[in-house]
């Protein structure tokens, strides 16, 4: 179980408890959080789950599918820190977990 | 005007399968869907990607069971329209006119909204005004190459259509080529090709940067393009291309209507009827009390949704459930030979 922060663009922060195993995606989409709209559902087709990593948070996360980056190409404004949600696993060790949404996702 | 019993919007397998459905049971019916082949998700997300959940089919790919459905379809004769997005659906008495964005318009008791998580459109430009330049010098696909002639085009992404027009426009214009990062998604043919076209200058390579400023009045005359270190640099333009592949938008649906929470449309589970008498929606764009977003639900959907239709569509009929095993009227609109 991790604590998991979602911050909307407009500032609003919503802290979560998400269980090991499931995606940061589906901890946004099981506990309705806006933000994150996951068109394909976590196949990593679609750059609808995309979200901002905080720097020091980045580095600690496991590692960029293979194809990921590919898909991030596609996604809303990417950035250095952009991941896609849906390949985020959690695991206890990211409690604390901060990350930002873009504007938009399409 | 197109009189048909039933129009389907959207050629995935919910679309596909209601289809066969509909025919099965004598009614005729016509498909329209924005993308310019067959399939939806299924061949424009995951062509590739094995799906292991539809029943007696222990594995396939989307291209696969597009084609299996495609295949299934075969006896039948349907027009598909594709190419072509459903823009208004509005209610002529007991009928609906449903008017495409190429003009195409049809007269039918039933519409079935077989719309996934909506049309495919191509993903935009963010920066500020983008909309202005949009058409104009701004494209998103290309419709007749002709018109770069001579011109500095501008080509931001870094998949196969981005690749695929540099090295073509190399020919006869400036092209410059930029790209958020240094490795590309095309085929490494191509790949190759942009890197030996970059070496001889004929193509102006810039990789790790991202547009940030459109400059002009009534046309762009340059852009600012800002890299990782936000370091800017000019570039003169005349027209901007962006590839950034396709994403699903609930589109012009929000204005027929319809009960829609969470771009889904609100049905029931008898018919698949929504607040509107005779339009149905089925499939992933669908919404009701346990819903799955499982291509196999969509099956059943489109099944019940068919059935419905036949009352409107033959009011004066009644409809008679049969079995493909041993129904004569559904052998022969098969093709095939009874017992």
């Amino acid at each position: 179980m991790a604590k998991i922060t979602y911050i909307e663009h407009n500032g609003t922060n919503h802290t979560v408890d998400v269980q090991n195993g499931l995606t940061v995606m589906e901890g946004a989409v099981q506990n309705n959080i806006p933000g994150i709209d996951a068109d394909c559902g976590g196949s990593m087709a679609c750059a609808t789950c995309h979200v901002y990593v905080k720097e020091d948070w980045f580095d600690k996360i496991n590692k960029k599918n293979e194809g990921e980056d590919d898909m991030l190409d596609q996604a809303y404004e990417p950035k250095k820190n952009s991941r896609l949600s849906c390949q985020i696993i959690v695991q206890d060790d990211l409690d604390g977990l901060v990350v930002d949404m873009p504007e938009k996702q399409t | 005007m197109i009189k048909t019993d039933a129009l389907i919007i959207g050629a995935g397998p919910t679309g596909l399968f209601t289809a066969h459905q509909l025919k099965l049971i004598g009614l005729d019916c016509e498909i329209v869907d924005n993308l310019d082949k067959i399939g939806g998700q299924c061949i424009e997300l995951y062509p590739d990607k094995p799906i292991y959940d539809i029943p007696a089919v222990p594995e396939c790919t989307g291209e696969e069971l597009t084609n299996n459905l495609i295949n299934q379809l075969k006896p039948f004769d349907i027009k598909f329209h594709l190419s072509e997005r459903v823009d208004e659906v509005t209610k002529d008495g007991d009928k609906w006119i449903v008017k495409t964005n190429k003009g195409t318009s049809f007269i039918t008791p039933n519409v079935i909204i077989a719309g996934g998580v909506g049309s495919f459109e191509p993903r935009k430009f963010s920066v500020e005004g983008h909309e202005k330049f949009e058409n104009k010098s701004i494209l998103y696909s290309i419709k007749d190459k002709n018109i770069f002639k001579g011109k500095t085009v501008s080509i931001f992404g870094g998949g196969d259509s981005a690749l695929d027009w540099a090295v073509e426009l190399s020919n006869n214009c400036n092209v410059n080529l930029i790209h958020r990062r240094d490795e590309f998604r095309g085929a490494q043919a191509t790949v190759d090709k942009i890197h030996e076209l970059s070496k001889s200058k004929k193509i102006n390579l810039f990789t790790k940067f991202q547009l940030k400023k459109l400059n002009g009045s009534n046309k762009i005359e340059s852009i600012d393009i800002e890299d990782d270190d936000k370091k800017i640099k000019n570039l003169k333009t005349d027209y901007v291309l962006g590839f950034f592949g396709l994403i699903m938008q609930l589109g012009p649906i929000a204005n027929w209507g319809l009960n829609i929470d969470k771009k889904t449309v609100e049905v029931d589970t008898e018919k698949f009827e929504t607040n509107q008498k005779g339009i149905y929606a089925v499939g992933d764009i669908c919404n009701y009390p346990g819903k799955l977003k499982l291509i196999l639900s969509g099956f059943h959907e489109g099944a019940l949704a068919a059935r419905a239709c036949f009352k409107l569509a033959r009011p004066n009929e009644k409809y008679r459930f049969e079995f493909t095993t041993s129904s004569k009227a559904i052998k022969n609109r098969l093709g095939v030979k009874s017992d």
